[in-house]
């Protein structure tokens, strides 16, 4: 695949700022909404509390009850009517509270989100993003911690993705948002708060791109949302022990672009894939099995895997097991280089 | 509550069985004999179509029907309450629906025989495409009509009443028991959204009863959500249109939801695959035989003498040619080409998706370079 190009910004003067996924989020939606009346943010808890991690906070104050619904209490429902709104023409972006909650809304996202553009071929449009706050790290009871990308990228006619940075927070919220297909948006919930500089007017990468976040010669590492930090601190920590390790941000998930790790992998010719989600039939699955098909006699090492367990979420004692760390990330990359 | 009772006391009927007009004290209606023998027509002409799908399925020529016989009434009575403007949510037997959106019968052929999921264009006829997992289509409905409301095509009155818009729902009995039922009426209750929740109820959810489903009449679990519930007589096409009228006036008025529901009785099995034999008895089939809806106001347009016997037969022969174009339509229709398997996935294209079109391409490709039928590959 060709690397993607940069997109314009237009010709917009704030100044660039400091600010955090959170923010780079709320912005997102912000603009959003200024931008398109039918552009709508409904979930629970949305509207007057700003959201339970404040990602909608003061947007139902600036535009009122009916751009920005607290729902009742039931994901189908939010869903679902947001289905229904969106094939009426609004754009809804719904949120679900914790990764943990959109399992009573699966059956609408499976069964009619995923599939009325491919039913209707074409004449139904459901442009609809779904933001889920993602992942473990945070020492919350059991639901509020999991990582349930893979099942979603598993669904023909979603598109899955998940930012790392207040930058692509910003960015790639309002790309989903205007992407005619319904979109599944990850956002690392224990990363709301880690900042970045952001420059409105700068370029910025499409929806559907991998991002080569670090380059290195000596090992790849392709991970995404929350894992990210991590792997790029295990990047920094690696060259101590005189390691070069390429960082590549895969960014969007379903589909994936493989194109930048695959290059990368050309050239440093191991591979290690790193999320927090369970391995068995994961997105670090498909990473693994496609790089190995179209890089074979490149690879130096089998694609190793960094992942959590294929248990459910352990009780928050335990999860600093469980979540991929510095340390083995760092593991998996000598372990490649050992072969 | 059983499937051999009569429905109850608040049974909203206006033709009895015997086709004779009878008052009701909240719903009488204005209608002209035009209309009347305009919705026989529609009655039998679906019914006619129906029972050439079902045939057409026992051919071969389709891998599956579901069968409308017997609520031809209901869906009559309810489709011809909309308006143009108006969105109706279906489920998968609503046949009788689609008719009066003005779908013609050969556009639900390609659901059947496997070649499309629905042809028609949801936009241009105000109807959704047929929703298979049960209730699913309820909550997809209210949010819509909340789409309705915030748009203001509601209750609105001065120069353009005709203007405004509500959305129909159409579910069985069997779906009430699902989750997506009750939270489509909790967000149409706390929205007031103009959504008309339309239950068909047909007495069989395959083969379980409608006492499997609720220890109450279904209409009355309205109440439960703060709007009014109604029960209709499903086979009486009048008392439907009447209570339909209401209800969709009412939604565009801004009054908020409304849940009727049809009783009425599947005359067939569930679909083709379902042996009805297996889990209800004749006396029952027996005894809403005799409250047919086509029957029904044949005897009323005869009593009355708005129509003769040759309205009668010109309708017949309205109905034979429909099923011979049916036919002729369901077995000439092509084959969709393998490229359609990978046809709007997504409104902008995956490369993922397209590197498999095109290997798959190449793949049968390979076929025609060897001399191998491609067309007999492709199944």
């Amino acid at each position: 695949m060709a690397a993607p190009t940069m997109e314009s910004t237009g010709s917009s003067t704030t100044p660039t700022q400091t600010i955090t996924i959170a923010k780079g989020l709320n912005n997102a939606l912000r603009n959003a909404m200024e931008r398109d009346p039918k552009v709508l943010v409904m979930g629970e808890d949305v509207g007057k509390l700003g959201g339970v991690f404040r990602v909608t906070d003061g947007l139902q104050k600036d535009f009122g009850e009916h751009r920005v619904l607290d729902t009742p209490l039931a994901e189908s429902g939010i869903i679902g009517t947001a289905i229904g709104l969106a094939m009426r023409g609004f754009r809804p972006v719904c949120e679900i509270q914790f990764d943990g909650f959109i399992f009573p809304g699966f059956d609408q996202i499976v069964s009619q989100l995923s599939k009325m553009h491919y039913r209707s071929q074409g004449k139904v449009k459901v442009p609809l993003v779904i933001r889920v706050p993602f992942g473990g790290g945070i020492g919350a009871v059991e639901h509020h911690s999991e990582s349930p990308e893979s099942l979603f990228a598993h669904v023909a006619g979603l598109k899955v993705v998940s930012c790392s940075n207040p930058v692509d927070a910003y960015w790639m919220l309002q790309q989903a948002i205007e992407s005619d297909d319904p979109v599944l948006f990850f956002e690392p919930k224990r990363r709301y708060w880690e900042k970045a500089e952001l420059d409105p007017t700068a370029e910025h990468l499409p929806l559907v791109s991998s991002a080569v976040l670090r380059t290195g010669s000596d090992v790849t590492v392709a991970t995404y949302g929350p894992m990210v930090k991590t792997c790029m601190d295990a990047a920094t920590a690696a060259e101590e022990d005189g390691n070069d390790v390429e960082v590549v941000d895969l960014r969007s998930l379903s589909p994936l672009d493989l194109g930048p790790v695959a290059e990368s992998v050309r050239r440093t010719g191991r591979l290690v894939v790193v999320s927090e989600s369970p391995p068995e039939s994961s997105v670090t699955s498909e990473v693994a099995t496609r790089i190995q098909q179209e890089c074979f006699y490149s690879l130096e090492a089998p694609v190793l895997r960094v992942n959590g367990f294929d248990t459910p979420y352990p009780p928050s004692k335990l999860e600093e097991g469980y979540l991929p760390d510095l340390d083995r990330v760092l593991d998996a990359v000598d372990r490649s280089l050992a072969y | 509550m059983r499937a051999t009772s009569e429905g109850g006391a608040d049974l909203v009927q206006l033709l009895t069985p015997e086709g004779q007009r009878v008052s009701h004290p909240d719903f009488d209606i204005d209608i002209t004999d035009e209309q009347l023998r305009g919705m026989y027509r529609d009655m039998v002409l679906v019914r006619r179509a129906d029972r050439e799908g079902n045939a057409l399925q026992r051919q071969g020529q389709l891998g599956i029907w579901v069968p409308l016989l017997g609520q031809e009434a209901a869906q009559i009575g309810a489709g011809r309450a909309m308006r143009p403007q108006d969105m109706a949510f279906p489920s998968y037997r609503e046949h009788g629906v689609a008719w009066c959106r003005g779908i013609d019968p050969t556009e639900l052929l390609g659901i059947f025989r496997g070649t499309d999921h629905g042809s028609w264009d949801p936009n241009e006829t105000g109807m959704s495409l047929y929703t298979i997992v049960i209730g699913n289509q309820c909550v997809n409905a209210t949010g819509y009509a909340m789409g309705q409301k915030f748009e203001g095509k509601v209750g609105n009155s001065g120069d353009d009443p005709a203007s405004n818009e509500a959305t129909m729902v159409f579910f069985g009995d069997g779906a009430t028991s699902q989750g997506d039922v009750h939270e489509g009426m909790v967000w149409a209750s706390v929205y007031d959204a103009p959504v008309v929740f339309f239950c068909q109820n047909n007495q069989w959810a395959i083969s379980e009863p409608t006492e499997r489903q609720s220890r109450v009449p279904l209409y009355e679990r309205a109440k439960g959500y703060g709007f009014p519930g109604i029960r209709v007589d499903g086979n009486d096409v009048l008392a439907t249109l009447a209570v339909s009228q209401w209800a969709m006036n009412e939604a565009r008025q801004g009054n908020g939801p409304l849940l009727i529901e049809a009783f009425t009785y599947r005359m067939d099995a569930h679909t083709t695959s379902d042996d009805a034999t297996r889990y209800r008895l004749d006396d029952e089939l027996e005894a809403w035989k005799l409250k047919d809806p086509i029957e029904r106001l044949r005897a009323h347009l005869l009593r009355e003498e708005i129509a003769d016997q040759e309205f009668f037969d010109r309708v017949d022969s309205e109905a034979d040619e429909l099923a011979a174009r049916f036919r002729e339509f369901c077995v000439n229709m092509p084959e969709p080409p393998p490229e359609r398997m990978f046809s709007a996935v997504y409104a902008e294209e995956s490369p993922v998706v397209a590197a498999q079109r095109e290997d798959y391409l190449n793949y049968l490709a390979g076929f025609a370079d060897s001399g191998h039928d491609t067309e007999g590959s492709v199944r």
